[in-house]
């Protein structure tokens, strides 16, 4: 009796470092509306995964379930070993960056680039702490490998789309995360900024290996370090598998062929 | 002359704490474009003292319960995405300005003591009220002080905090605590139907000249014990009511603070941090 408990955690613990996303069965209602419908999903250690399918498949719910920041309503999540929901979901976010769409920010709020890179630090200090001066140095690194030091005194409004994506990819470079969480970083902005934000979060997977999910919407946004795909549609995934046999235009075009029929609301179960 | 008497250098003493308080909660409500939470929070601390007034007991313990219970309302509903933070802030201050006129017309007697709670009067302030002044004033700075990158991030961006860790809720709804308490013990001093003012103006004022929260929240202190002092005299010199030209000062402190802003249009972000 013995054996078999310590060979079930030992299996479990073994699961949770091979997996850090494992998903089982998980469900969102929000509003009545099913946005997230039975996902099971395992992402190993390293792995770069890409998420794509059309507006409204439920990808941005997919990576806020992952996160801890959507209540699932059935189905379960672990999250870097952590099982969701966690009573301080805050611990298990310092070690997840994530880096969400561009959005638009009050031109006159009071804060600069550089103190928007040090929040990576600044959750993973808790309370009471100041940054150290390597936390100062590392914020300093990560505006250089962005190529944004020239803007560190620059109010965070002020920005054009691709210097606000490259401030969000330097601060989740301070944050030095276990998992990094991309929701369409290259949506909403310029051709060529999407190539420069596509680079650099390609070298940061080569640099680092951490295990990587990316989402989006647009094939023309799909990193090459994407070696897996995921398809979603309805909330739900519809198709998963390597990159190549996913990328099958009969595949695509079913794809993004607007479906409604399974998109109304759902009874969560169990 | 004013100067000798207790009463002045009380006044002076409420001005300072009063100011400062209130124009540091107002920096983080009004980077929150949440401006109509300190109108919303003052007219529930409003009704709540003249249900203190009404029942017979103490207004400010009325007062806190009241701010208390609409800063702890206005978070979750707008949190729950079921109402808009604007329409959850302008529902509870509906109720309370309703409140605050039915508990005004229930009151007995003259009504002496609930009107000057609409207007205030900054020169009876008793000495433990300063001193309840004086230690929230003080336990604001040391809170914005110890957990100012907390108070900042979720200020300015909430949702960031969030994702990196930082409890942003906790802080939010620490802040809202803050806010409430503030109000509550300033409401003797300024007066119910003013006190907001002295939350959005010196803030709003700093927020036009600076990039910079920590020096937003320095200069509006600054703005806030300032205005009140001016006022103070003010009402001095032309026998007016202190809440009301505390209020007129911080007025036209923000009205030449937009007239000179680095921050308008045209003007670029280096020129206006070094003005700032």
């Amino acid at each position: 009796m013995w054996t078999g408990s310590l060979r079930r955690l030992s299996d479990g613990a073994a699961a949770m470092d091979d997996l850090p996303v494992d998903i089982r069965d998980a469900t969102v209602v929000r509003n009545g509306r099913c946005v997230l419908r039975r996902v099971t999903l395992g992402v190993r250690r390293g792995e770069f995964v890409g998420v794509i399918g059309p507006n409204g498949a439920g990808k941005t719910t997919l990576l806020m379930a992952i996160n801890g920041m959507a209540s699932l309503s059935c189905g379960a999540i672990r999250t870097l070993g952590v099982a969701l929901p966690s009573y301080l979901p805050h611990r298990l976010r310092r070690r997840i960056g994530y880096v969400a769409q561009v959005e638009r920010i009050d031109p006159r709020l009071p804060m600069t680039v550089r103190e928007t890179v040090g929040l990576g630090a600044a959750g993973r200090l808790g309370f009471f702490r100041r940054p150290s001066r390597s936390d100062r140095q590392k914020i300093a690194d990560a505006l250089e490998q962005t190529g944004i030091a020239h803007l560190a005194e620059c109010p965070i409004g002020q920005l054009s789309g691709g210097e606000y994506q490259r401030t969000a990819i330097a601060r989740v470079l301070v944050q030095t995360p276990d998992l990094f969480l991309f929701d369409e970083p290259a949506a909403s902005i310029d051709p060529r900024a999407q190539q420069d934000i596509l680079c650099l979060i390609q070298d940061i997977h080569r640099a680092t290996n951490a295990t990587t999910l990316y989402v989006t919407h647009d094939l023309g946004t799909l990193p090459e370090e994407c070696t897996r795909l995921v398809l979603m549609k309805d909330g739900a995934i519809w198709r998963e598998g390597v990159r190549e046999a996913m990328l099958q235009p009969a595949l695509l075009d079913n794809l993004y062929t607007t479906s409604c029929a399974n998109n109304r609301g759902c009874e969560p179960e169990g | 002359m004013f100067f000798g008497q207790e009463f002045f250098w009380n006044a002076l003493l409420a001005g300072l704490f009063a100011g400062v308080s209130c124009s540091l909660v107002g920096a983080f409500v009004v980077t929150m474009h949440l401006s109509f939470l300190g109108v919303c929070i003052a007219h529930a601390a409003f009704a709540g003292a003249l249900m203190g007034v009404w029942l017979g007991f103490d207004p400010l313990a009325g007062a806190l319960c009241y701010s208390l219970a609409a800063s702890a309302l206005v978070g979750p509903l707008s949190d729950r995405g079921e109402l808009s933070p604007d329409a959850s802030i302008g529902i509870i201050f509906s109720l309370t300005i309703g409140l605050a006129f039915l508990f005004l017309g229930l009151a007995p007697g003259s009504h002496t003591e609930a009107l000057s709670l609409f207007w205030g009067n900054i020169l009876t302030v008793s000495r433990s009220d300063l001193l309840l002044l004086g230690g929230v004033s003080a336990a604001i700075v040391i809170g914005m002080v110890l957990f100012n990158k907390e108070i900042h991030a979720t200020a300015c961006h909430r949702p960031v905090a969030t994702a990196v860790g930082i409890p942003a809720t906790l802080v939010f709804y620490g802040m809202l605590f803050a806010t409430g308490v503030t109000i509550a013990v300033s409401l003797r001093a300024i007066g119910g139907l003013l006190i907001y003012c002295l939350v959005i103006n010196p803030a709003a004022s700093a927020m036009q000249i600076t990039y910079r929260f920590n020096r937003m929240l320095a200069i509006s202190a600054f703005f806030g014990a300032g205005a009140c002092w001016a006022g103070l005299l003010a009402s001095y010199v032309w026998d007016l009511p202190a809440g009301a030209t505390i209020v007129v000062v911080s007025s036209l402190v923000f009205a030449v603070c937009t007239a000179l802003s680095p921050k308008k249009k045209g003007m670029s972000w280096k020129r206006a941090d070094s003005a700032g």
